[in-house]
């Protein structure tokens, strides 16, 4: 049982731009990730920030191994995965999940809650089905008559908590959460951070959090890499992020967060 | 006299009855920008759609009156009241996608206005928007004139949209949540431009929001609301010295501080929430 | 607010009932044919040729619609015309909605090669003009229900390949569907279990009106005798003899005109009642 979680060791990625396609021939390709390494600990709390264009998403992907890397190695819980076939991949899959942005387009919009959250348990062979649609339910805070629910029916927090149910239910080990919080008002965005804090601590999950807001991050997060165009500019435990930025660019984002203080203006 | 004044405006769902706004009542000074905060749902948006008289069909006015520079826009027929509308306020959308027409050069959606309601000529308009581009702080006027929506970061949409609202010199701006969709530091930059433009027009501004870090930042009064209800009006500067009412607080305690050493973020309590919820309805019929 | 989607799902509309109705009708008339015509739809009678329907002057008790110029019951005629009618729909619409379907999905979902292959394919096809292929296509095989169905399905698949391509790529590009490959779902298996069903409303509308252009172009086929060649009626060749004698009997077109735009237009508001009745997603 490897220490770190995930290694990632220049990962670099390329995407064809669809939009420069000519008639004939491949589309040209533009470089969305210039080299990345990071490491996770087990049971760490990693916060990847950025704005967008940074690549925090695409890192994010690769390193559920969404997309595949052109160069670089990612191993998770010491295998390498860099460029293993979908069918190999596919027992992993069960130990690495992710939670999305958009909790709209994240659940189909035709299947009950239930179906949603049972789905990915039936896949990988899961037993007892019910009641571990149940227990993740009741980890979420939701009410187990939501089972029969179309997500239309919840409001965006509760869809959201769906989304969680969904990847907990799997028991993994690593969950990558992609913006969860960005479309939601303060109040629930605290919600489902305390959330997401009290699950860490009791299932023991390795967590990267990928945000455009570092003042999201500060309480969830053990450590932070802040991304800029596809590389990584600063790499630090969240206090000492927070106490004495070293790169211009964080300092810039730290900036940025509005402080509910009317007494200091913005410079 | 204050520039806009709501007084113990009320609506509702027409099919269901259900209240969106109960008996709200705020002003603003000319010149002055005030910020709608609360959670979503709370109906901070409604006023501000009330106000530019474009509700949904679904939802009816049941009381109240709506006074811009002291006339009642609700007592005034439908016609009339939209010109006065037209004439002197406008919108800063939430959303910079879907504000504006794929189909158009970002240049006419700018000049609509003044040629269409004012009569300007379109040489006039055009010469206008190059300068509220300019104003906006937007690299190339000329080229962003004839761009279109889709060739522009959603930053610089945001900017369109903000030099369109200034354009026919409104007196009265309704900012309807105008950085949810963009980033942090793209946010920044856009607040202080909104923040800057108002104080050089001189322009009454509505600002809505679900951040209080951004309301200090911008405005100088607020409104809390919650279920359709004010549960506190006061000076931004007065609120964050001290809110007075349970749920404001808690509200405060959930906005991110990243400077303090203890940590922020802690979730509005159920025992807030229920109370102010009792509360709102008691004070229904 | 703890009812469920089925508890608040809307009672079977005014659409559904009338479109479902008329087509139950005439199933039931197609399937019965033999036993509820009152007459032979082929004997032919000149003495009782031309009579009028049952409530106008000169009529003849058991001759309901009339009688065409060869004597023969409109009624009955019309009953048997349906099957005809109900057939082509049903299996050329079916089998169409399927082609096409199917291989929008499939170039939807699976983009790259896949997509391009099968969208130069609709491309091309969709140039040759529809009609013209059609008589080809009857000349090559011979007249028939065969060259009929065959002349629909290969004539308007692309119809369904197109739009399905499109709603299976918005699909396609949805988190769920991310977050199933997460959990390992198998390409095929996304396909039918997540993008399908979310497909599914619009094929639906989609095939019914299908449905009903399949029962048109077949009028149109035995209008101009490209048809079935055997004596049957079919609701397309009444109409081509009620030309001819449309001023002394306009009974034997005005009927068969109507039988055609009921069915036409049952399928249309039966493909918009359904959805309207079974897709969960309620706005």
């Amino acid at each position: 049982m490897a220490e770190s979680l995930i290694v990632a060791e220049g990962l670099r990625l390329a995407l064809p731009d669809l939009n420069a396609k000519p008639l004939f021939g491949p589309a040209p390709r533009i470089e969305i990730l210039h080299g990345i390494d990071l490491t996770i600990a087990r049971g760490a709390v990693l916060g990847i920030v950025g704005s967008s264009g940074s690549g925090k998403s695409t890192l994010g992907r690769v390193l559920l191994r969404l997309l595949e890397p052109q160069a670089g190695r990612l191993r998770f819980d010491g295998e390498d995965i860099t460029h293993l076939p979908e069918r190999a991949l596919r027992p992993l899959r069960a130990r690495m999940q992710m939670i999305f942005q958009d909790p709209m387009s994240s659940l189909n919009p035709r299947r009950r809650v239930g179906g949603i959250i049972a789905g990915p348990l039936g896949l990988h062979g899961r037993d007892a089905i019910p009641a571990r649609v149940d227990r993740a339910l009741d980890q979420v805070g939701l009410p187990r008559s939501f089972r029969d629910r179309y997500p239309h029916e919840l409001s965006g927090g509760q869809r959201q908590r769906v989304g969680i149910a969904r990847a907990i239910a799997l028991e993994p080990d690593f969950i990558l959460a992609d913006e969860i919080v960005s479309g939601l008002d303060v109040s629930s965005q605290a919600q489902v951070l305390a959330l997401l804090e009290g699950l860490v601590r009791d299932l023991g999950l390795t967590l990267a959090f990928i945000s455009h807001d570092l003042s999201v991050v500060r309480r969830l997060c053990s450590h932070v890499i802040v991304m800029q165009r596809g590389a990584v500019v600063e790499r630090a435990a969240t206090a000492a992020l927070f106490a004495a930025p070293e790169a211009g660019y964080t300092r810039e984002l730290l900036a940025a967060i509005p402080l509910p203080d009317p007494d200091q203006p913005w410079t | 006299m204050s520039h806009l004044e709501v007084r113990n405006l009320s609506a509702r769902l027409k099919r269901s009855g259900a209240p969106l706004l109960r008996d709200v009542s705020l002003s603003v000074e000319a010149g002055q920008a005030h910020g709608l905060v609360g959670e979503s749902g709370a109906g901070k948006s409604m006023i501000g759609k009330a106000v530019l008289g474009i509700l949904p069909r679904a939802v009816e006015i049941t009381g109240g009156t709506i006074r811009l520079d002291g006339t009642d826009l609700l007592a005034l027929p439908p016609a009339e009241r939209r010109r006065r509308i037209g004439a002197g306020c406008a919108l800063i959308p939430q959303d910079p996608l879907t504000a504006l027409n794929p189909s158009r050069r970002i240049g006419g959606q700018i000049t609509d206005r003044l040629v269409d309601i004012l009569g300007w000529t379109p040489a006039a308009a055009l010469a206008r928007a190059r300068a509220l581009l300019d104003e906006v702080q937007i690299a190339d006027p000329d080229r962003t004139l004839r761009a279109f929506p889709h060739e522009l970061s959603g930053g610089q949409r945001q900017r369109a949209l903000i030099a369109a609202a200034f354009a026919a010199e409104p007196k009265l701006i309704v900012a309807d949540e105008p950085t949810t969709a963009l980033d942090v530091t793209v946010q920044k930059q856009i607040l202080r431009l909104i923040a800057r433009m108002q104080a050089q027009h001189g322009t009454a501004l509505l600002f809505v929001t679900h951040d209080l870090g951004v309301v200090s930042k911008v405005c100088t009064t607020l409104s809390v609301l919650y279920a359709g209800r004010v549960i506190e009006d006061t000076t931004v500067r007065a609120f964050f010295a001290g809110p007075h009412h349970p749920y404001a607080a808690a509200l405060l305690a959930a906005t991110p501080r990243c400077i303090a050493p203890d940590t922020s973020l802690l979730p509005v309590p159920e025992a807030v929430i229920a109370a102010v919820r009792a509360e709102v309805e008691r004070g229904d019929g | 607010m703890a009812e469920t989607a089925a508890a608040r799902r809307p009672p079977v509309g005014l659409r559904l009932w009338l479109s479902g109705g008329w087509l139950t009708l005439l199933a039931t008339a197609a399937l019965l044919a033999p036993w509820i015509a009152p007459h032979n739809p082929l004997a032919q009678d000149l003495m009782l040729g031309r009579l009028p329907p049952v409530w106008m002057e000169g009529a003849e008790p058991g001759y309901w619609l009339g009688t065409d110029s060869l004597g023969r019951d409109v009624l009955s005629r019309l009953i048997h015309g349906a099957r005809i009618a109900l057939v082509v729909a049903l299996v050329a619409g079916g089998l169409t909605a399927l082609l096409g379907a199917t291989l929008g999905l499939l170039a939807g979902y699976l983009r790259g090669r896949t997509d391009g292959v099968i969208s130069r394919l609709v491309d091309i096809w969709m140039a040759f003009p529809p009609v013209l292929f059609s008589i080809l296509l009857v000349a090559v095989i011979g007249p028939g229900l065969t060259a009929i169905v065959v002349a629909i399905v290969l004539i308007d698949w692309t119809r369904f390949a197109r739009v399905v391509r499109a709603e299976a790529m918005a699909q396609g590009a949805m988190d769920y569907v991310a977050s199933a490959q997460i959990a390992g779902r198998s390409r095929l298996s996304i396909m039918l279990a997540e993008i399908l069903p979310n497909v599914l409303p619009t094929v639906v509308v989609l095939l019914t009106l299908e449905m009903g252009i399949a029962v048109i172009v077949e009028a149109i086929l035995s209008f101009v005798n490209l048809s079935i060649p055997t004596d049957d009626p079919t609701w397309g060749g009444m109409i081509a003899e009620g030309r001819t004698s449309i001023h002394q009997a306009w009974w034997v077109l005005v009927f068969p005109l109507i039988a055609l735009f009921l069915t036409v237009l049952a399928f249309s508001q039966l493909g918009e009642g359904l959805k309207d009745r079974y897709d969960p997603v309620l706005r």
